[in-house]
């Protein structure tokens, strides 16, 4: 029997599995929230080590232009690094771990959380920068209590790019048996059943829009005084 | 530690490098399928960015097309594909799902959005000021465009098509969990023979393919930018530092 | 007030200074205009004031103390400083941004709102922009909420860079009059930087012309640098018609006005008649125990008895003791009587000035 004898009686089978058996679903509830928990585990700890990671960073190098360059070009590089081959370049050293993926996630929230709130920072009306030192307010004061508040529409934007991509990308983890939702996607394809698949892609897509509509509304909940229209965030 | 050296060893062994599923082939593969998928994608994706950049018309769905594609996740991409192609290809041709073709379908998706929104932002965003002038001057629509607008546009769209083909290249990895071909190939075949280096071999080849096309596309987008000094060198404004209070002349 | 001691600006690398040697000193109370074309280091001396900008040689004396010798920050809280764009916190309502200033330097909350209803008074401003925010507010609002925020912990000096030069020429000229008003009543130690001379003139008491590199051309009160420009530099600087100029600053009250033909109603046609032919204008006032009824001619008074009897016609414009000379001049020009009709406030004759006497205050 031939490797395409195989593979044509194999997906035979595949053409004939309808896409949804809703018995699966009901069956496996408490899979779909422990793994549902594990996707949101990840994203908030990929974003948050992220973000404390790239605000001080952002601050410093809006103040001391030279650290732009290369901070933005190891974050660059490490960004460029793809998901896929940065949690099996880890294998040997951190093993079948949640780290093993936490550690890539945070490297691609890294560029994009620096890049905002750098821009941030940097889009403050430089007008009103000097009128609040020339009132007497020191670094720290106008860091705080100026820029950092002006800044918080695009560094929010940034937040919601940087946890959207993650939960994209926690799903191919799914390689190691990390990848939340994405496991089902991982199963479904292996074993050409359609109802994990579907389950899978809904879920993950459904997560990252509620998280979306969650940080823009803690956005309007912090700017009360931008009735202007939206904020841009910048294109990674 | 020991995994990357296993994994550089591999790398350098000549056995590796030769046959069917040698390193040679198997970058020449995911390099295949990489373009291919860009080319097609670029094709879509510019000539419609161009146009919702000029027009100004669609923009609202663009930006929510491109958020949308933020947040499919590539593996969904892959394996809806990988259905489609199951459910619509003949039942005498169900070799059609596997590999090639859902992977190409997978990847030009992929790459879709990343382009149509910077092509549509860099026209979109050309000084709207030039732009009247131009059409004041006698211009046509189309000469705006290509004359005006795709030059200063270049940047942004070559943006676009680098993330996309990093993306892309980053992302044909996965083609071999359909059987496709590729440097996925080697991770996907060395965990289930358990050998890690073989692993660790493909997972270094695809990062620095990867970093690789960055660093293409980054160069032609160099040699594409226009020109807006006589110097040839980027200007900068003068700048006030004013916590150090210095001001540092323009350039 | 304010002394400036060989201030020297220089950036490294190079070649000539922003500010090369100025000296220069304020008086308590007194507003200094610093002006000059771009390069002249006017925004660059004034920034060096209160240390935005960094001396790089000399010294600068602020009330008795270098100002070198002080932490910035403190030196800057007890400085008002208003810049072109006004730089209001955007995210702050304009309570919390005149109140900025005094929460930093520990003032209680009930301290805050006393200060905040005078500046309210003092700046003409409603009470109901408090709670909103800048974008909410007109250019020529957002200029006062500037100069208040500026004084709110009343700081004895205050800078301005160019603080009415991003509003039209109708809202500039009233913030102008504003300003003048407020310095007079409140008496701070002003300097401020304007590229436009004619903006100086109108408002500093002195002014100090900047040529490139911080060059002190001249410094002397407007009156005295459009009468003796010091150089060529500074007589192309200030611009043509200084005549005109300097009789914009001279008040019609400042000197003596001539009384003028004049008769009461109840004189006869026949004096009405002689004092035409001796005051030598054609016409004679005709004045009721003060009040200004208009003027008469010899066309008017034909078949009357009286002089009251006569159709007096208005005057089609009269000057007041607060009009400048400059006024006075353009109502002469533009009446058929050739004279400026000078009243009090609530239409009391008091005289009239002609070209003659005007010019006798230009001429040296």
């Amino acid at each position: 029997m031939t490797a395409l004898d195989v593979l044509t009686r194999v997906s035979a089978q595949a053409d004939t599995e309808p896409l949804i058996r809703w018995i699966w679903i009901t069956d496996h509830v408490d899979e779909i929230v422990s793994r549902g928990l594990q996707h949101v585990y990840l994203t908030v700890v990929a974003v948050v080590i992220g973000f404390l990671i790239a605000f001080p960073a952002a601050v410093l190098a809006s103040r001391h232009r030279w650290a732009v360059s290369p901070i933005t070009s190891i974050s660059g590089v490490l960004y460029t690094i793809p998901a896929f081959a940065f949690i099996f370049l880890l294998l040997p050293i951190t093993g079948l771990s949640l780290t093993t993926v936490a550690i890539p996630l945070i490297a691609y929230t890294l560029l994009i959380l620096f890049r905002n709130t750098l821009s941030g920072l940097d889009s403050v009306d430089p007008d009103v920068k000097e009128a609040a030192l020339g009132m007497g307010l020191s670094r720290r004061q106008l860091l705080w209590r100026v820029e950092v508040p002006l800044a918080t529409p695009v560094i929010v934007a940034g937040l919601r790019i940087a946890t959207v991509s993650s939960i994209a990308l926690i799903t191919i983890a799914a390689l190691i048996g990390r990848g939340g939702f994405g496991q089902f996607i991982l199963d479904g394809l292996d074993t050409f059943f359609w109802t994990p698949l579907i389950v899978g892609v809904v879920l993950s897509v459904a997560l990252a829009f509620l998280a979306d509509i969650l940080l823009l509304g803690l956005q309007r909940l912090m700017t009360p005084w931008a009735k202007a229209a939206g904020v841009r965030a910048v294109a990674t | 530690m020991n995994g990357l050296l296993e994994g550089l060893q591999w790398l350098v062994d000549p056995a590796n490098w030769s046959g069917v599923d040698g390193v040679p082939a198997r970058v020449w593969e995911h390099v295949q399928l990489s373009l291919i998928s860009l080319a097609i994608a670029t094709l879509i994706a510019v000539p419609l960015g161009l146009w919702i950049g000029h027009t100004r018309r669609g923009q609202f769905w663009t930006v929510q097309l491109a958020n949308l594609g933020r947040s499919i996740p590539s593996l969904a991409i892959l394996s809806i594909a990988f259905l489609l192609v199951v459910k619509l290809a003949p039942a005498n041709h169900q070799e059609l799902a596997f590999g090639f073709l859902p992977t190409i379908v997978a990847l030009t998706l992929l790459g879709i959005p990343v382009i149509l929104i910077n092509t549509y932002v860099g026209v979109q965003q050309v000084d709207p000021d030039s732009v009247e002038a131009a059409r004041g001057m006698g211009m046509s629509g189309g000469q705006v465009l290509w004359r005006l607008e795709v030059p200063l546009a270049m940047p942004l769209i070559m943006t676009g098509l680098r993330l996309a083909a990093v993306q892309i290249v980053a992302t044909a990895g996965l083609a071999a969990l359909i059987a496709g071909g590729g440097l996925g190939r080697y991770i996907v075949d060395g965990f289930a023979l358990r050998e890690n280096d073989r692993i660790v071999a493909g997972a270094i080849l695809i990062a620095v393919l990867s970093l690789l096309t960055d660093a293409v596309f980054s160069l032609l987008a160099k040699a594409t930018a226009p020109r807006l000094t006589s110097s040839g060198r980027a200007s900068a404004p003068a700048r006030i530092d004013v916590a150090r209070g210095e001001v540092t002349p323009p350039t | 007030m304010i002394s400036l001691e060989h201030v020297e600006k220089r950036y490294p690398g190079t070649t000539s200074s922003a500010v090369g040697d100025l000296t220069l000193e304020v008086d308590e109370g007194e507003t200094v205009a610093l002006v000059g074309p771009s390069g002249c280091g006017k925004t660059t001396t004034l920034k060096m004031i209160n240390r935005l900008i960094e001396p790089t040689g000399g010294r600068i004396v602020l009330d008795g103390t270098n100002v070198l010798d002080q932490d910035p920050v403190q030196l800057r809280r007890g400085i008002g400083y208003v810049i072109q764009h006004t730089g209001l916190l955007p995210h702050r309502t304009i309570r919390q941004n005149i109140a900025t200033v005094p929460h930093l330097v520990g003032w209680d909350d009930s301290r805050v709102d006393g200060r905040i209803d005078e500046l309210l008074e003092i700046f003409d401003l409603d009470r109901e922009l408090l709670g909103r925010y800048p974008a909410e507010l007109s250019g020529g609002q957002r200029q006062r909420v500037g100069v208040a925020r500026a004084l709110a912990v009343d700081p004895p000096v205050m800078l301005m860079d160019e603080p009415f030069a991003a509003v039209d020429p109708i809202v500039r000229g009233r913030l102008q009059d504003q300003f003048l008003e407020i310095q007079e009543r409140l008496g701070k130690t002003i300097v401020f930087v304007t590229h436009d001379v004619d903006e100086a003139i109108k408002l500093s008491d002195r002014m100090a012309i900047l040529n490139i590199g911080g060059v002190l051309e001249q410094f002397a009160p407007p009156e005295a640098v459009l009468r003796e420009p010091a150089n060529d530099f500074v007589r192309e600087f200030v611009g043509a018609e200084r005549g005109l100029k300097r009789l914009a600053l001279i008040e019609v009250g400042d000197i003596e006005v001539e009384d003028g033909p004049i008769v009461a109603p109840s004189a006869t046609a026949d004096e009405a008649r002689r004092t035409i032919e001796a005051g030598g204008f054609g016409w004679v006032s005709v004045v009721d125990g003060g009040e200004l009824l208009g003027w008469v001619d010899h066309d008017a008074l034909e078949g009357c008895a009286t002089a009251g009897e006569a159709t007096a016609r208005p005057f089609s414009a009269y000057v007041t003791a607060r009009d400048s000379l400059r006024q006075a001049l353009d109502s002469i020009v533009t009446s058929r009587t050739a004279v400026a009709v000078v009243v009090t406030e609530g239409q009391h004759y008091r005289g009239i000035l002609t070209l003659e006497r005007i010019s006798k205050e230009i001429v040296a």
